[in-house]
Parts: structure tokens; sequence; C-alpha cells
């Protein structure tokens, strides 16, 4: 079966459309959904197994050849996040069932959110970089839909920013794409690596650095890291739980494997100046995520400002280049897409019972939920990166590849921003779940029990994560292996060279 | 031709980014629109221009235009039409559901509603 | 106010159905020429766009009874399909199949499966474009 890796792809797609038609039938929808969503997983885990055993797994769509049509590519990194998209993706539907309401449900809110896995897949999957921005557009799209869905004002006007700030920066990918096209007079990803190979023989041309820092804005913007990150806690603050948790989860994360691709694929000739620039921008994000995740007492905002932290750790061990941190990077990229799914879904629930989101209005959940207060607390503990837990072995791979490239100020800072991420997460502990129980008006009306299913999946995926890395390993490692060494992408891609 | 384009292609820019600050709504949208031309305009430059054949039609012409910025621009337009069209609904729904087209007003005083 | 606008619906009368087969013509002249789906769809929908503007609204739904957002997934469906189809071949996604064929009355045809691939598209153009016109036009 040639046409396999495109299926994450197709199945979601198909759904979406099947679900136009049956807009107005709630319990079917679920049941498609939810029946595709299964499959999807089971689907993307086949996939991880074969690219494991067979290596990395191309597509040739509509049987152009590989330089000239658009080609599809799984090697180990793509095919492990869809398989992680999947899961999230799952989750948050399953939770959706009993916390997003009807009116959202009749209202296309299952088809949108199909679409927008299709978007998250293709973007994993495609080797194409005109084809990653189609899949770019149509993830934003359907977040588009997603965010507005319901029309609240508060909606309505963050949507609004949210699609200016996404189409100014689609036009720049647009602009980033024909300044690279002229330059290399090629899409195929795997073939402008050998184009740029060949131009930079004796020193990368300064238009290359240029297309370079053009594409870390492009996906930058969607990535949310310093210093353009000032969309997204306005933007992710407007919708509902399940939502919130599907963007925080995963439209950050195709940012960041964007930057991770392009970085490691096209533009590792010269690390000294592009890397370092990802490197200080790095930094900076964990500082800003940091002060903006103690800083405020309000539950949702403290884990939206954890997603630019964990962004800048992320990007941090990309930029340091060295084969242990891009397995911590991969490892954590992971990591953190189960557990802020968790998270968000776990702080929907709190707001769902306490029906505020301020931290000085909450207080003692852990009296009458302690299933609640607990998960929450591993979800927590695991955020920080407190071992046996899986942030655990992520962020020590990129602190030691951080040492090991010398960048013993960025390692250092990352290692201070766990203790600084378990504070602040801590802090919504100690002050939401502790402290004397309060009465809260409408609380028995949330079914917190169906609610709980999504976050302890979740959350039992992330502690079998983290203690058993060791079956884990050979995966993250050959994902590793295949972005420090460009040559085997391209060898799978490009059969002749 | 190239530095006609460029200069064209600025101007674009210019209007757009002189649009997209501004308050009103509409302008704003208006302002993207452009954006999106001026990229467009530029993907044509950048993929080189000459004059020769059409890159479907006949084998014996004795020069092509490269067919991929075109097939590039197509998409791009289509999916500027997508986004634009939905922009120009939400601004509607907005202005309905707020009052106003202007982006100072439509800050509100709610915050964390 | 009632405007007079017999001239307008008078002309919209003919006009449309030139309208309509100009577009029937650019979707197929797309097979080997400049054309297809996405410009066919685009001038159908211009068509019913004047018959909204001569007449209507009520007119008009009454005249195509048609749920546009199903016409949305129905292009959506053909084009999945067309090239889902591939699946079963185990050829790559997309790829299309074609040949000439003996038809009794056209004779020698030439027929491809990326025109049902148009077809799903002209469908989604149509539907996509009344539905944004839809949504705008009818809470006056």
């Amino acid at each position: 079966m040639i046409n396999f890796l495109i299926l994450p792809i197709l199945i979601p797609l198909i759904t979406g459309v099947l679900l136009i038609f049956a807009a107005k039938r709630i319990m079917l929808q679920r049941w498609i959904a939810g029946l595709s969503s299964v499959i999807t997983i089971m689907v993307s885990a086949l996939l991880v197994q074969k690219v494991r055993n067979d290596g990395i797994q191309t597509l040739d769509v509509s049987s152009w050849e590989a330089p000239f049509g658009i080609t599809l590519v799984s090697d180990m990194m793509s095919a492990i996040l869809v398989l992680t998209t999947s899961i999230v993706a799952f989750a948050c539907l399953i939770y959706s069932f009993w916390s997003i309401g009807e009116d959202r449900e009749k209202f296309y809110y299952y088809a949108a959110f199909n679409f927008l896995i299709v978007g998250v897949n293709g973007a994993f999957t495609t080797g194409d970089i005109f084809n990653l921005f189609v899949f770019f557009e149509v993830m934003l799209m359907a977040s588009y839909v997603l965010l507005v869905l319901g029309g609240k004002k508060a909606q309505l006007r963050e949507s609004i920013k949210y699609i200016l700030v996404n189409v100014i920066s689609s036009a720049l990918f647009v602009i980033a794409v024909a300044y690279l096209y002229s330059v290399v007079g090629t899409l195929n990803m795997a073939h402008i690596s050998v184009r740029i190979s060949e131009i930079s023989q004796v020193a990368q041309p300064g238009i290359i650095t240029v297309i370079a820092v053009l594409f870390l804005i492009v996906f930058g913007l969607k990535g949310a890291i310093f210093p353009l990150y000032f969309w997204m806690p306005g933007s992710y603050y407007a919708p509902p739980a399940p939502i919130l948790a599907l963007f925080g989860a995963l439209l950050t994360k195709v940012g960041v494997y964007s930057i991770t691709r392009t970085y490691t694929l096209f533009f590792y000739h010269d690390i000294g100046f592009t890397h370092q620039l990802l490197s200080i921008l790095a930094i900076m994000s964990i500082i800003v995520g940091v002060i903006g995740a103690i800083a405020y007492w309000d539950v949702k905002k403290i884990i939206i400002y954890n997603i630019i932290v964990a962004v800048g750790a992320i990007l941090f061990g990309i930029s340091a280049m060295t084969p242990d941190a891009l397995s911590g990077s991969i490892f954590y990229l992971v990591h953190d897409m189960i557990i802020k799914a968790a998270l968000f879904l776990l702080a929907g629930i709190v707001i769902a019972i306490a029906g505020t989101s301020d931290l000085h209005k909450i207080s003692g959940l852990i009296k009458r939920y302690p299933g609640l207060g607990w998960t929450f607390f591993i979800a927590a503990l695991a955020l920080a990166g407190i071992p046996p837990l899986s942030g655990f072995i992520g962020k020590l791979l990129i602190v030691k590849g951080g040492f090991e490239a010398e960048q013993y100020w960025g390692a250092g800072i990352v290692l201070m921003s766990s203790l600084l991420v378990l504070f602040s997460i801590m802090k919504i502990f100690i002050n939401g779940f502790w402290g004397t129980p309060r009465a809260y008006k409408g609380e028995d009306t949330v079914p917190v029990r169906r609610m709980m299913i999504a976050p302890v999946i979740l959350v039992a995926i992330a502690v079998l994560y983290g203690v058993g890395s060791e079956f884990v390993y050979p995966y993250i490692s050959q994902a590793a292996e295949t972005l420090a060494n460009p040559n085997i992408y391209i060898e799978a891609v490009l059969k002749e060279y | 031709m190239e530095i006609l384009m460029a200069f064209v292609i600025g101007i674009l820019f210019m209007s757009a980014t002189y649009l997209m600050l501004s308050k009103s709504l509409l302008r704003i949208i208006v302002g993207t629109g452009l954006l999106s031309h001026g990229a467009h305009m530029l993907i044509l430059t950048m993929g080189g221009l000459k004059r020769g054949a059409a890159p479907l039609l006949g084998e014996h012409a004795s020069s092509y235009s490269d067919p991929i910025p075109q097939a590039l621009i197509l998409t791009a337009i289509v999916i500027s039409f997508g986004v634009t069209a939905f922009f120009l609904v939400l601004a509607y729904r907005a202005y309905q559901e707020l009052g106003t087209d202007n982006m100072d007003r439509m800050r509100g005083t709610e915050g964390n509603d | 106010m009632k405007t007079n606008d017999i001239i307008l619906q008078t002309a919209t009368k003919v006009v449309l159905f030139i309208i309509v087969l100009f577009s029937v013509h650019i979707f197929f002249a797309g097979h080997y020429t400049p054309g297809g789906g996405f410009v066919g769809g685009l001038l159908t929908s211009g068509a019913i766009v004047l018959l909204l503007l001569a007449f209507d609204m009520k007119t008009v739904s009454k005249i195509l009874p048609v749920n546009y957002i199903h016409m949305i997934a129905v292009g959506l469906l053909f084009s999945i399909g067309t090239g889902a189809g591939a699946l079963l071949f185990n050829v790559p996604f997309l790829t299309h199949a074609f040949g000439h064929v003996e038809l009794p009355v056209l004779g020698d045809t030439s027929l491809h499966t990326a025109t049902l691939f148009d077809l799903g598209v002209f469908l989604v153009v149509v539907g996509v474009t009344m539905t944004i016109i839809q949504t705008i036009g009818e809470d006056e």
C-alpha cells in the first residue's frame, strides 16, 4: 500500500465532508467523528511502525516524479507528530461531546475540527514548501471557524486580530517562498536542500540568510516565539476549553515543526548567524513566557504563557544542533503536545465548575473533586519536568545538548525555567485546589466525571511516555538522526541523488 | 521590466501597510487584499519575467514561460479569495454585534468576558 | 420604495443563459486549454448573482432550491473521491486515468478522470461563492 502515509490526512478530510451532511444530527456526528478519529490513531501508529521498519516513506502525489510534483514525506519525526496529533485530537473530541454545547455542534463544529486535523497532519507530512503553505492555510481557515464559532463579542474581536495577524504572516510566507524559488528554482524541500548546498559550498550567500530569517519570522508568528507572540494570549483566551486545547497543543507546534524542518534541512550551512539568532529568540521566549506565567492570576493565561516557555525550550534544543539536543527537542515537543492538551482540558473543567478563570475566586476544589485535583497535580509535575515524568527526559537532553554546544547561559536558563514553570503551575494548584471549599453556582450541572475521561487518558499517556522512555527512545533517536543528517531525507525523496 | 515591477510591488505593499494601520475595519480588509496582490506580483517577478509561449500549449515555441509561479499564484489567489471572503463576513457580523467598525472602539471594556 | 427594474429583469432572463452556457464551455475547455472548474464555477455564480440583483432572494431560492453548503460537500466528495479512487489501484493519490473512447453520437472522445475532479471544483466554487453572498445578503 504505497498510499499509506496520506491516510492520516485523507481520513479526517473525508470525515469532515461527510459531517457537513450530518450537521443537524448530533449523535450521528459524534459517532462518525469518534470512529474516524480512532481509525486515524491506528493508521498513524502503523505508519510510525512502518517508518521504523522500512525507513522514510515518500509518495509522489499524482505520479509526478519527485522534484517536479508535490511529494509527501513521512520521516520518523513527522510520523511521530502525526500520531501525537491524532491522539490529542481524539482526546479533545471526546471532551467536546460533553462540554461544547449543541449550538456549536449543529454549526459544523466537528467538520471544522476535522479540517483542522487535515491541515495539521498535512503540514507535518508534506515535503513541498508551497504545499506546506497550503496546509497551513487549511489549518488556519479551520481555526478561524473554530475561534469565531459561538459569536460572542470577545470572540469576534479576537478573531479579527487573529485573522489579520495570520493574513500578514501568510503574505510573508508567500514572499519568502518567492525569494527562495528565485534563488534555488525548486519547491521540493529535499531538492531545495541540495541546491542550497551547491551554492553554499564556499560560504552561505547573504540572500539565503535573509530567506532563513524571513522563514523564522513567518513560522515564529505561528509558533509564538519572542517577539512575535503578542497575538497569542488574547486570541487563545477567547475560545472554550477543547478548542483552546487543540490550538495550544497543535497550532503553535506546527510553527515549531516548520522552523525545525527548515533550519535542519535548508539552513544548516552557516549556523553561526541564523542559529545564534534562533537561540537568542528561544531564550527570550522562555524568559518572557515565564514572566507572564508567574504574573497572571488567571488559569487560562498561566497555561497560555507556558506554551511560550515550551516553544522556547524546544527551539533552544533545535538551535544547538547536536544529536542529543535534537532528540531532546523532539521528545519535549511530543511531551508538550500531550501535556498542554491535558492541562487545558483540566483547566476547562475547573472553569466550568467555578464559572470563572480568576484564581482569586477559586479555592478548595480538591475537597469535592479529588480526582480532578490529583490528575492536575500529576500533569503539573509532568509539565515542569519532574522525573520520572515525561518532561524530564526531554529537558535533560536539551540541557545536555546545550552544554555540548557550549551554550551554558541558555542551558542554565532552560533549567531555571523549569523551576519557575513549576511555581507558576503550582500557583494554580495551591490557590485553586487547596484552601477553604466554596460553593459555586451551577457546579452540579457540570458532568465532571465524563469530562475527566479525556484528560485522564492524556495524563496516563504522558506518564507512560515518561516511564517508558526506554521503549520510546529508539524512535526519537531515529527522528533526530534524520534531522541531524539531511542526506538521509534527501536520498529518500530524490532517489537518484 | 523588473524595476517597474519592483516599484509596483513596493507601492502595493506601501498602500497595504497604510490601509492596515487605519482604524476602519473595511480599510484593513482592503489592505490585506492589496498585500496579497503585492505578494502575488512578487512571485511572478521572482519566477523570472520573459516573453514566450504559454506553458501549456504546443511543443514548438522557442521559449517557455515558467508555469510554476503561475500555478503558485493561482493557488495563492484562491486562498486569499477564501480568507478575504471569510474576513468580510466576519467584519459584517462584528459590525452587527458590536455596533462599530472602528478598531479603537471595538476594544471594549468588558475585558475578560 | 419600489424601483423600476424591468429592463434589468428582462435582460437577465436572456443574459443568464448566455453566461451559464459560456461557463459550461469554459469548464470543458479547461481540459486542454485555459479554463476549468474554478473559472467556470465563478462564472456560474456570477450568473446567479445577476439573478439575485435583478430579482430578490426569495424568488431566486424558489427557482434554485439548492442547499449551497451541501453543494460544497458534494463537490468536495467528487474531488476527493476522484483522488482517492487511485488508492484502489495502488497508484499514488490523485493519479488520473485517461484515454480515448468511441461514443455512439460524439465519435472518438478523449475522456479524463480529471474532469470529474474539476466538476468537484466547479461545485465547490459555486457553493462557496453563493454561501458567502447569501450570508451577507439575507438579513436585510
